[in-house]
């Protein structure tokens, strides 16, 4: 009975947001209501059970006093609150933001930077060193390697406005924007793909999960 | 209005429609599609094929019920795989909202194949830091998962008594709506070297291409069709299989509406052109 109650929850509020389509309504507006509703208190009940319980009361339940250093920085960012001592929320903001730039400059070089750079430095002709499946030949193609050199190159070029795009500088750049606009169009090819998938996921619930028993139950 | 001005606007109440249209039919009428396994996918199905049994594979939950249509599909379709080749999946996430719905699948799977709790499969749940999590499980997980989801110390746990970083996990799979994945590949691969697959809404995918070319990661799942291809690959046609025919007459449908907007746009284009030179 649980789920046949939280299945028809979860199609009135589906048909209920999908009613802005047709235009702004107060079913959307409830729906749209109870989902930021929901999600803050779920927020809360998080934070408190796997933020403040574990890492802060349990420790210091347990005797573990050094724990009350990062709870006092934790309570001077709630400062932010009153103008007057708005002031006192910079210190742990400033402790913050010294431990993940400390952190992600050392990470991003040796785990995003370098190995990029490396990909890129290939061989112009032969085939491709990243890949060696034999499953499809596309990876191994001999002008891969020089598709990857020359877009990077001439993105860059297109990147550099330390001089003005004319001439040269200018004719790389306008290859590099071709490459840059290929990549939108991926991206946007994959975003129109990803709604789609939002989409069919909702409907084949309405169908197989709602519509389908309803009908079932309707007939026998 | 002209017929190029009604091809170049059309009414979003008539996309709306057959775009309703094309998605409902399939799934009404089931209708096949053929899955083509593309290489990526394959890639990271061959990465959990390799794996013996009995090595434990973490799978990060790094997304919430906004992506479920297309994450969860690929999310069991990989568990299928892990416990089939009897893996010891340790399940955690890095989006709280997560939690439960990765909660749901893995005891689905995990039912699927008798699996025992505690001996082939723990659920860790989620912890604060992202990166500071990932760095500090290379050096030791119980210093930030002490416990797993149901509050037992991970030492109680048998599968757990031999497992403490990254050197005892044989591969990561995580499954991405976000970021997240960068700093799996930026954490966990650059600094302990551990393999990663990674499985993506497909708005991700475009993003994790780098990390596969420059073999960062062993596999990448893109998107519903990756989901597909994997449920192909592991032989269980399900939900993905089922949704990749609308998925393609949908596609198909936006592509005839672009083809027919931008004819419209010429055709309109051209017409403003002679009309000027007529008035020259």
């Amino acid at each position: 009975m649980g789920q046949i109650i939280g299945v028809w929850i979860a199609a009135g509020l589906t048909l209920m947001i999908f009613s802005f389509l047709y235009k702004d309504n107060p079913f959307y507006k409830f729906a749209e209501h109870v989902y930021v509703g929901v999600s803050a208190a779920y927020t809360c009940f998080y934070t408190w059970d796997y933020f403040l319980m574990p890492k802060l009361i349990n420790p210091l339940l347990q005797h573990h006093w050094l724990v009350i250093i990062p709870g006092i920085f934790g309570a001077m960012m709630l400062t932010r609150w009153f103008p007057r001592s708005a002031w006192v929320s910079r210190w742990p903001i400033a402790v913050s933001v010294g431990v993940a730039s400390g952190l992600v400059v050392v990470q991003y070089m040796q785990g995003f930077v370098i190995p990029q750079i490396q990909n890129t430095l290939l061989p112009i002709a032969g085939p491709a060193v990243t890949f060696n499946n034999p499953i499809t030949n596309l990876w191994n193609h001999p002008l891969n390697n020089l598709i990857i050199i020359v877009g990077t190159v001439t993105t860059l070029v297109y990147f550099y406005f330390s001089k003005k795009h004319k001439g040269f500088i200018g004719g790389t750049a306008k290859v590099g924007i071709i490459f840059i606009m290929v990549a939108f169009g991926a991206s946007f090819g994959y975003t129109v793909m990803a709604r789609i998938s939002l989409l069919i996921g909702r409907i084949h619930f309405l169908i197989n999960d709602w519509l389908l028993p309803l009908f079932r139950s309707l007939t026998h | 209005m002209s017929i190029w001005e009604r091809m170049s606007k059309v009414d979003r109440r008539i996309i709306y429609l057959l775009l309703s249209l094309v998605v409902i039919i399939p799934i009404v009428f089931r209708i096949p599609s053929t899955i083509a396994v593309s290489e990526s996918a394959q890639m990271a199905y061959d990465a959990v094929d390799r794996l013996p049994a009995g090595t434990p594979i973490i799978f990060s939950t790094d997304f919430d019920p906004a992506s479920m249509p297309e994450l969860r599909p690929m999310m069991t379709a990989v568990l299928r795989h892990a416990f089939k080749k009897k893996l010891k999946v340790i399940m955690m996430g890095h989006w709280p909202t997560g939690i439960p719905l990765s909660t749901i699948i893995l005891e689905e799977v995990a039912q699927e194949f008798k699996a025992e709790y505690g001996v082939d499969y723990i659920n860790i749940g989620y912890r604060p830091g992202a990166g500071l999590v990932m760095i500090q499980m290379g050096r030791e997980i119980r210093s930030v998962f002490d416990i797993d989801i149901q509050g037992n110390p991970l030492d109680s746990l048998p599968m757990m008594r031999q497992v403490h970083n990254y050197s005892d996990i044989g591969l990561i799979a995580c499954f991405e709506a976000g970021a997240m994945g960068d700093i799996w590949v930026i954490y966990a691969w650059g600094r302990f070297g551990v393999n990663i697959i990674m499985g993506t809404t497909a708005v991700v995918t475009p993003d994790a291409y780098p990390y596969l070319a420059a073999r960062q990661i062993e596999g990448l799942i893109g998107g519903m069709a990756g989901a597909a291809a994997y449920e192909k690959l592991v032989e269980h046609p399900d939900k993905a299989m089922i949704r990749m025919s609308s998925q393609a007459w949908a596609h198909i449908l936006i592509i005839v509406f672009i083809i027919i907007g931008n004819i419209g746009y010429f055709m309109m284009r051209r017409a403003e052109r002679i009309k000027k030179r007529g008035t020259v």
